[in-house]
């Protein structure tokens, strides 16, 4: 399974994460029996959170980043490297505001993604909707899986 | 400037009172809430919704934003998993009077935000006293 073999590579994945997933599947347990609010969380630490895929000819990177401008984006892929940076900025408001709630942030963000196989560097796309970043990145000609027949006699 | 270097906030999976009709997990959202002098503005983080997928509700006084995420997220094996799709439900209650005609929503880039204005204050009235 690709998961078992991403966890081979010790520079894309903690080695701990595992033991931190379930310190965090425990932790959520205990919340839940000891009747506190019915929240639970999981998730990664930084930011922005990741969803990748993978298929036979591309890897797929989508990340969360909503209230982020196209403009303040900065993907880049060098090597075998996807490098996600930007910026999301406060909102401007006037003066004479109270706030009764403040859980959104703002601030710079910048994550590496040691990606799983070599990818075709001009043919990466990316783009941005309704808060969700779409990378799509072609697999390298040599990497892609490759049917071989299998002839009788 | 802000150099704040931003941190992933957890999704905060709820378990709703009553039992969904629909399956999926139920997110809340983060919101900032902030008071003018004519209106209160809710901004609510809703990654993955369209504008179509946003439902807004108020009655008698309690606020109900729901935004459902579009599915095309899954794609072939998965690698990592660090959110998950589902759906977005918060209340509130608002206690200012809010003139519901005048409600107006946005969303861009998975951000909702909602304009609730305040009915204006009724003005001071003078009630004469009249002697018999």
């Amino acid at each position: 399974m690709a998961i078992i073999r991403f966890s081979d590579r010790p520079s894309f994945r903690n080695p701990w994460s595992e033991f931190e997933r379930m310190r965090h599947d425990m932790d959520a347990l205990l919340r839940s029996m000891s009747g506190e609010a019915g929240v639970t969380g999981e998730g990664g630490t930084v930011y922005p959170p990741l969803n990748i895929f993978e298929d036979g000819d591309n890897i797929y990177v989508h990340g969360e980043i909503p209230g982020v401008e196209a403009e303040d984006l900065d993907v880049s892929v060098e090597g075998d490297t996807l490098l996600i940076k930007g910026e999301r900025k406060a909102r401007a408001h006037g003066e004479k505001v109270s706030y009764h709630r403040r859980e959104i942030q703002f601030g710079t963000f910048s994550r590496a993604i040691t990606l799983p196989t070599r990818v075709n560097l001009d043919r990466v796309a990316a783009r941005s909707v309704d808060g969700i970043l779409f990378i799509t990145l072609p697999k390298a000609e040599d990497v892609k899986p490759r049917q071989v027949a299998v002839k009788v006699g | 400037m802000n150099e704040k270097e931003l941190q992933a906030q957890q999704q905060r999976q709820v378990h709703a009172a009553g039992e969904p009709t629909k399956p999926g997990k139920q997110f809340l959202p983060a919101v900032d809430i902030y008071e003018t002098e004519e209106a209160v503005v809710v901004v609510a983080e809703m990654p993955g919704v369209a504008k179509e997928g946003v439902e807004i509700n108020l009655e008698e006084g309690v606020l109900t934003l729901m935004g459902e995420r579009h599915n095309h997220d899954q794609k072939g094996k998965v690698l990592l998993r660090e959110y998950e799709s589902g759906r977005y439900v918060r209340r509130f209650t608002v206690s200012e009077a809010i003139d519901q005609e005048k409600i107006e929503a946005t969303m861009v880039n998975g951000m909702l935000a909602l304009l609730l204005p305040k009915v204006a204050p009724a003005k001071p009235r003078r009630i004469e006293v009249r002697g018999g």
